[in-house]
């Protein structure tokens, strides 16, 4: 453990400026939303029948969960930000720890840092205790910020801690999976994937009412600690017990293995390359094919489950004859189904816009990495290269965004006897989000051309996008602010016959982007890491 | 084959922000030539290797690469060149034997022969994967795939850094033939005894300056001879003669470095004082290296 201090330190330093921003995304988000509520639904019988209308939608129910108690602003924030802000802290956890063990492993500096008087275990354990500070520091700005609007201190502490708490146990996801794996790429995406998975099977158990299910998941948890709602302490200890037992499994395998060595061997690969692999498109689906396949199984899943819980929505109405009536003004049970996958579909539109990010800035991966620069020694002309990539980005996104849609229009047909018709209804709404996902690969791009340096501001453009959709109503935002996103111009194509306008100004406008952005990397000089 | 130089450069200015990288530096390197670009760390050797890719743009000054502009003219002269460079950084899950083949094929072709030959001959494993690689073995993996390819001219950035003394010696056979074929070679080398083995001409450069330009005999002849010489009596006016460098005397015995255009007047003075024996020891490149670099210092 020799060193370890120095190493945080060094963890903080590279840090300084992503964990503060983390911090205060996360905590900033439940205290806004609080707010928000409070302003929206000053009055209990309000919020009672918010309450009573999720706790008939079993689609509601899939997506943030169930309403424990509706009468308070603490009991519906717990309820509309518990699954959105404890998946983010477990996000932040599973950056930091990764950034700070398994890349550190694969970039060679971790064998530099070794070398010195620094303990074996020094720079896991730095980066265990960074991930922990930065959940503490979350929980306690929830708790502040939550008693500071005058909401019971005892379920602001039980909400901070259930955040923070989701925080730790992916901390030890993401170490655990950081022994198993050689490469931060592949660590990423195996706690992402566990994060997903804990989503589904809270989805599942909410929606079907299975708790069973629901208890499986740390985001089931982070619910079932009933912030304001007659908090049950308990449930705080199986964050704590499960993340030591996860970073207690990575402390045995790590002891087990060398440095800069996974436990899963790599395997001996080809001699000669493929008769394909020939160009820089070839390349480029070669490094990226793996995790497409990742993101579109992801998005058939989801699309699957969201798909088949549509119907459900509608059975509001059975139990509501208030809102029974109002339905009937805007169209009937059919219109709330459509209004809840049109949402669906827009979410998928939106995360679609990280993979195009994701895959965009493989340019600015492989520029930084060095690998750019014998790929541009040869006869390779550097727009050519640009779009290897940026076809991925690009196909792969309208690729994943087909097959959510089909998906859900799939599920969704099955239920009510038409799946082939849903299937194309679905496929086409989707499909309409793909202008609006393809600007943020155009904002990837731009920045990669013109500010190599600030491309994490393309991140930057996506949180904001999710934001404002998910917020920006809540907050009551000026339509002029909520506007600035692409995502608000898509056109309701389930409910209305589409307009094309909008995806004709956002096709161009993601070309204009694309353009600059190339013109402005073939004019500067490549960069050396 | 033209009698136009491969690469010309004169006068190239070359900054980062503040920093001056190239500061009016000057390179010829002749169509069929080994060329040996020597300097220190950090004196602009990948900087100008890079401009000449058409990685980064020149600031002043003109730089001509096979008769073309190697910013405007970067892919068509890609073809005509092979390029390995200082720090090979491969793609962690492709193999050795992949990455050679896309390298060969994306300059427009591979000699599938001559890839197993060299992998022969340079005794690399090509199924691993490219984070199973040591430093060494990425630096051959980048050398077969320029070598396998049939281009005109060769860039090389320390290729050799990483390999162990057999495959050095491969190295310089491979060079050694390559010079035969005819093909141009400019070897950005700090491995002295590598350039005096395989290289015509020689440029060293300091601070993004070119210091020193000719064969290796010329330099030579340029630079100091180590004498060392048993003697009857110690003459008089060593000490303060012009060129003499580094005397140490001990009893009748002296040694001392002396300028090449002294050597005659210091000569005379020695035959007067009686010889008893004499070595004469020319310069090495290491010690015209080091006057160089210790200069810099």
């Amino acid at each position: 453990m020799t060193g370890t201090l120095t190493m945080v330190w060094l963890a903080l330093r590279r840090d300084r400026l992503l964990l503060p921003v983390w911090v205060v995304v996360v905590a900033g988000v439940i205290t806004v939303s609080a707010a928000a509520i409070a302003d929206l639904y000053p009055q209990a019988g309000q919020r009672i029948a918010l309450g009573v209308t999720i706790g008939s939608a079993p689609a509601l129910q899939a997506l943030t969960g169930p309403v424990f108690d509706a009468t308070s602003v603490g009991g519906l924030t717990a309820w509309r930000a518990t699954t959105m802000s404890a998946a983010l802290a477990a996000l932040m956890s599973m950056v930091v720890v990764t950034r700070h063990t398994r890349a550190e492993e694969e970039t060679g500096r971790a064998e530099l840092v070794g070398a010195c008087r620094v303990g074996r275990y020094a720079m896991s354990t730095a980066a265990v205790l960074v991930a922990t500070g930065a959940n503490v520091l979350i929980a306690l700005l929830i708790t502040l910020g939550l008693a500071g609007q005058g909401l019971p201190v005892a379920g602001a502490l039980a909400f901070g801690a259930a955040v923070g708490g989701t925080g730790w146990v992916f901390t030890g996801v993401a170490l655990l999976a950081a022994q198993l794996t050689t490469h931060a790429r592949t660590t990423n995406a195996l706690a992402a994937a566990a994060l997903g998975l804990a989503f589904l099977l809270r989805a599942l158990g909410d929606a079907a009412k299975v708790e069973a299910l629901a208890w499986l998941s740390p985001l089931g948890w982070a619910q079932r600690v009933r912030a304001f709602a007659g908090e049950r302490w308990w449930v705080l200890a199986l964050f704590v017990v499960t993340g030591l037992v996860l970073v207690a499994a990575a402390a045995l395998l790590a002891r087990r293995r060398d440095l800069g060595a996974g436990l899963m061997p790599a395997r001996p690969g080809r001699p000669d390359a493929a008769a394909y692999l020939a160009s820089p498109l070839a390349l480029a689906w070669r490094l990226q094919r793996g995790g497409l396949l990742g993101w579109a199984i992801s998005f058939v899943v989801v699309g699957l489950l969201f798909g088949a819980l549509a119907y459900s929505v509608g059975d509001i109405v059975g139990d509501n004859p208030q809102l029974a009536a109002i339905l009937e003004q805007v169209g009937g049970a059919g219109a709330l189904t459509d209004t809840f996958l049109a949402a669906e579909l827009s979410l998928l539109g939106l995360v679609a816009g990280g993979y195009a990010v994701q895959a965009t800035l493989r340019l600015q991966g492989e520029e930084s990495a060095l690998r750019a620069e014998p790929v541009l020694a040869t006869a390779v002309l550097r727009w050519r290269w640009i779009l290897s990539h940026l076809g991925m980005a690009l196909g792969g996104s309208a690729l994943i965004i087909t097959a959510g849609g089909l998906a859900a229009g799939l599920a969704h047909g099955l239920r009510i006897g038409e799946p082939a018709r849903q299937a194309m209804r679905l496929l086409g709404a989707a499909l309409v989000q793909v202008p609006a996902t393809w600007t943020l690969a155009g904002i990837a791009m731009l920045l990669f051309g013109l500010l190599p340096r600030l491309t994490a501001l393309a991140w930057a453009a996506l949180v904001a996008f999710a934001l404002l959709g998910q917020l920006g109503e809540l907050l009551q935002l000026d339509d002029r602010v909520r506007n600035l996103s692409p995502f608000a111009h898509v056109p309701q194509a389930l409910s209305q016959p589409s307009d094309v306008g909008p995806l004709l100004w956002l096709g161009a406008l993601t070309a204009a982007l694309l353009s600059a952005g190339t013109v402005a990397f073939q004019r500067r000089d490549l960069r050396e890491g | 084959m033209t009698n136009s130089p491969a690469i010309l450069v004169s006068g190239l200015t070359k900054h980062f922000g503040k920093v001056r990288a190239l500061d009016g530096l000057d390179l010829t390197v002749r169509t069929g030539e080994v060329h040996g670009f020597l300097g220190p760390n950090g004196s602009g050797k990948t900087t100008t290797l890079r401009i000449l890719l058409g990685l980064l743009r020149a600031g002043s000054g003109h730089a001509e690469l096979l008769g073309g502009q190697p910013w405007r003219d970067a892919v068509a002269l890609h073809r005509r060149l092979a390029y390995v460079p200082g720090d090979v950084v491969l793609w962690p899950t492709l193999s050795g034997g992949e990455a050679i083949d896309l390298l060969g094929r994306l300059r427009g072709g591979i000699d599938r022969q001559r890839k197993a030959a060299l992998l022969e001959r340079f005794d690399l494993d090509p199924t691993k994967k490219g984070r199973a690689y040591s430093k060494g073995n990425r630096q051959k993996v980048a050398l077969i795939a320029a070598l396998a390819s049939d281009v005109e001219l060769l860039l090389l950035d320390e290729p050799t850094s990483g390999l162990d003394p057999l495959m050095e010696a491969a190295f310089r056979e491979v060079i050694a033939e390559e010079r035969r074929a005819g093909r141009t070679v400019l070897l950005s080398s700090h491995m002295l005894s590598e350039v005096e083995a395989l290289c015509d001409q020689v440029t060293i450069i300091r601070d993004g300056r070119t210091v020193e330009t000719g064969t290796l005999a010329g330099l030579r002849h340029l630079t100091r001879t180590t004498i060392s010489a048993e003697l009857d009596r110690l003459p008089d006016g060593l000490p303060g003669l012009d060129g003499v460098h580094g005397l140490t005397v001990n009893g009748c015995h002296v040694r001392f470095q002396i300028d090449g255009e002294h050597l005659q007047v210091v000569l005379r003075l020695l035959t007067d004082s009686g010889v008893r024996a004499l070595t004469c020891q020319p310069a090495t490149l290491e010690e015209l290296f080091l006057r160089h670099y210790q200069v810099a210092a």
